[in-house]
């Protein structure tokens, strides 16, 4: 089946509620309307009005409500409107999901995703465009998810319902709907922590995730690079032997993400770098990211984030020494 | 000790023991009553009318007639592509008019859905289109009007219980105003902020327009409470609920509140009103409710009831209603083309305002891709064709 990224969303929704009774959807507006992105289109008419569920305006009672709902038993699979609403119940994952079972030393545990559309380019009001996956990244026990494709974010997903701890989800939005390719019918699982590579390259190692593949695959073909180009798809836990390996070869290195510079992802990947493969390096690893400002307004986030010359830039750097 | 030992033995609440018996405390034990002055039927009580002036009497059309014309241009330009989305108030002109009349400059205001109570404060039209277009002009002309757009829903709450807290300790002789929505009050930031104000005593009034819906979400589903008036109660504030269709009853009610509030006692009030429209321009609200609400509350036009109260005062024929719409379209399509003649802005802006003074990462960051755009003129290829401005 040819399916967009916001429909694999929707895909991977109905083939897990179908297969395990126990998933549960909600969120504000996912049910009646079928979410403003219409990503749990269908669900309430198929599986009713107990497993898909309109909640109040209450982020922090969605995520730590999930959270006490999966040491129920239940799982839980909650939608937070926008990434930028989530800091309310920063909260709950921080204090809860991510530590019920180190706090109960094993004997529950708190199975639940919780899915967001992050990112800017959609043109939406302030709050509407963050790329926050490093601050998330950093919460010990919370397993941070970001697919690039419509077959990987059906397969993600698949992983994260059935993941035994709580996974946070974090859907391009800008490119919801830009791609649109085949995606395996009934059950598709990708194992959360294995990075992909989408390209093979013998002179730069190109490391992104997310809204970031699309620009950062166009930059390297416009670039004529032999680059290795790796789809981290997920920030936590993190795999790290695919980017040595392929640094190991190459020798260089550009990290491109969204979210802001200081303390994003793209630090921990130089410093893993550093750890395991120093004496590879040829240069020193290119950072290519958005800045350590808010995302903009509307008319000025195209801005913000890297587009295909910056990556260019960054990958010419890596190079050029 | 023994001093400490029956303070222990905490007594009933009201001097009510409740006897041997389990009793129930229930939502239906209060009754809440709807202020109302003006009825559906545009009858009214003469005693009860609010002492407003002609002129005053008049301004209030003419404000309710602002706020239907600018939702119905900006929808129209955001049709055309002009702004990013916009949140149409269509229905809530009296909630919004009537209770804003009543604030003066002095006090701060953090709007949820309603936009003409900035006008009021001296905004322009233009600085409300450029906000809609996501430039931060418009931001900074709210400002220096003591206004804001919240748009994480609920998180204004706890700031404006700040700001009064500051006009607590100030003796300032002013009120904070939350405006909110029905959705709202399920935040926690919400219950924090007020109860903070109820805790403290502080000069805050929280003006809740319970419009129906949040996003697709009825009112219904948003909580257990009948009302949201009477959960003020439970944080140790005062409400009132008052009938969001009916301005005067609405600038009675808030007046009244904003008296109050001065003094110290924070007051929350609860405006039933509907959204006509859609949520925004990005919303079906097909999806999730039914034509016959619509018409019915179509039927019960706040705009039309206050004419019909006009006409009785004989206030109407001073009114030239197609004149104040003309002229309302007029101060509209001069404001697009203000708007519309926005220079380009630098790159500089983004980095603008984050700190009082630019930190030298920041400054480096900066200089870095001013000096990219220079070298790579084809990244604007890639920064796609904005909203004018
Ligand atoms: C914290 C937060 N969560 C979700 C959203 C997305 N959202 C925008 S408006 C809205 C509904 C608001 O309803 P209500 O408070 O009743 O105000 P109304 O727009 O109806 O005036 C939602 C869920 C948001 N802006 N902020």
């Amino acid at each position: 089946m040819q399916a967009t990224i916001v429909q694999a969303v929707n895909d991977a929704l109905h083939t897990e509620m179908e297969r395990d009774d126990r998933v549960v959807v909600f969120g504000e507006d996912v049910a009646e309307s079928g979410g403003v992105f219409r990503a749990t289109d269908e669900l309430l008419e198929e599986f009713g009005s107990k497993r898909v569920v309109d909640t109040p305006l209450s982020e922090i009672a969605i995520v730590g409500g999930a959270a006490g709902m999966a040491m129920y038993g239940y799982r839980p699979v909650a939608e937070i409107q926008f990434s930028g609403f989530l800091p309310p119940a920063f909260d709950q994952l921080v204090t809860n999901a991510s530590r019920i079972r180190w706090r109960t030393r094993g004997e529950l545990s708190a199975p639940m995703v919780v899915r967001m559309p992050y990112g800017a380019g959609v043109r939406a009001l302030e709050h509407h465009s963050e790329s926050l996956e490093g601050a998330y990244g950093h919460i010990p026990g919370l397993q941070v998810v970001v697919p690039s494709t419509p077959a990987d974010t059906k397969g993600l997903l698949t992983a994260a319902i059935r993941d035994p701890d709580p996974v946070l989800f974090m859907e391009p939005k800008r490119i919801y709907r830009s791609i649109r390719e085949e995606i395996p019918e009934g059950e598709h699982e990708v194992p959360i922590g294995e990075a992909a590579i989408r390209s093979e390259g013998e002179d730069v190692t190109v490391v992104a995730w997310g809204a970031m593949m699309p620009p950062t695959l166009e930059a390297v073909e416009h670039g004529s690079v032999d680059a290795e180009v790796i789809d981290l798809r997920s920030i936590s836990p993190m795999d790290t032997e695919t980017v040595v390996e392929s640094v190991k070869k190459t020798g260089r290195c550009v990290v491109v993400h969204e979210g802001p510079r200081t303390l994003g992802v793209g630090s921990e990947i130089v410093a893993r770098i550093n750890d395991e493969a120093l004496m590879y390096l040829e240069s020193p690893v290119e950072r290519v990211t958005g800045f350590d400002t808010p995302v903009p307004l509307l008319s000025m986030e195209d801005f913000y984030f890297p587009h295909p010359p910056r990556i260019l830039d960054g990958i010419e750097a890596a190079l050029s020494d | 000790m023994s001093d400490r030992e029956s303070d222990i033995r905490v007594p009933p609440a009201t001097g009510d023991d409740g006897g041997g018996e389990v009793r129930y405390l229930s939502q239906s034990d209060l009754s809440v009553p709807t202020h109302q002055i003006v009825a559906p039927d545009g009858s009214y009580d003469a005693e009860a009318i609010p002492d407003l002036d002609d002129g005053e009497l008049l301004d209030l059309y003419r404000w309710m007639v602002t706020d239907r014309v600018f939702s119905r241009r900006m929808v129209n330009i955001q049709r055309r592509g002009e702004l990013g989305t916009f949140g149409s108030t269509r229905g809530q002109e009296a909630s919004i008019i009537g209770s804003a009349f009543t604030l003066r400059p002095e006090d701060w205001l953090y709007v949820g859905r309603a936009w003409t109570p900035m006008f009021m404060r001296g905004a322009s039209m233009t600085d409300m289109i450029l906000f809609w277009r996501g430039i931060e002009e418009g931001q900074e002309a709210f400002a220096k009007h003591n206004s804001q757009i919240a748009i994480s829903i609920g998180s204004h709450l706890p700031l404006v219980a700040g700001i009064a807290w500051g006009m607590h300790l100030d003796d300032a002789d002013a009120v904070a105003t939350a405006y909110l929505g029905d959705g709202a009050t399920s935040t926690g930031a919400a219950h924090e902020g007020i109860n903070l104000a109820g805790s403290l005593g502080l000069p805050a009034l929280f003006f809740c327009q319970n419009n129906g819906y949040a996003i697709s979400m009825p009112y219904g589903k948003q909580s257990g409470a009948n009302t949201i008036a009477q959960k003020a109660l439970a944080y140790g504030i005062d409400a009132i609920r008052v009938d969001g269709q009916d301005v005067l009853a609405v600038y009675d009610a808030v007046q009244s509140a904003r008296e109050r509030v001065k003094d110290g006692e924070p007051v929350f009030v609860e405006s039933v009103t509907y959204r006509l429209d859609a949520h925004t321009t990005s919303d079906d609200p097909t999806r999730y409710r039914e034509d016959e609400e619509v018409e019915h509350w179509e039927a019960h036009d706040p705009i039309e009831r206050y004419r019909e109260f006009l006409k009785s005062e004989g206030l109407w024929s001073e009114i030239d209603h197609d004149a104040i719409v003309e002229e309302i379209d007029a101060e509209f399509d001069e404001a697009l083309a203000a708007a519309n003649e926005m220079e380009e802005r630098a790159v500089s802006e983004m980095f603008a305002h984050l700190y009082d003074e630019l930190p030298p990462e920041l400054a480096r960051q900066l200089a870095e891709f001013e000096e990219l755009l220079e070298r790579r003129p084809e990244m604007y290829d890639y920064i796609e064709q904005r909203p004018k401005g």
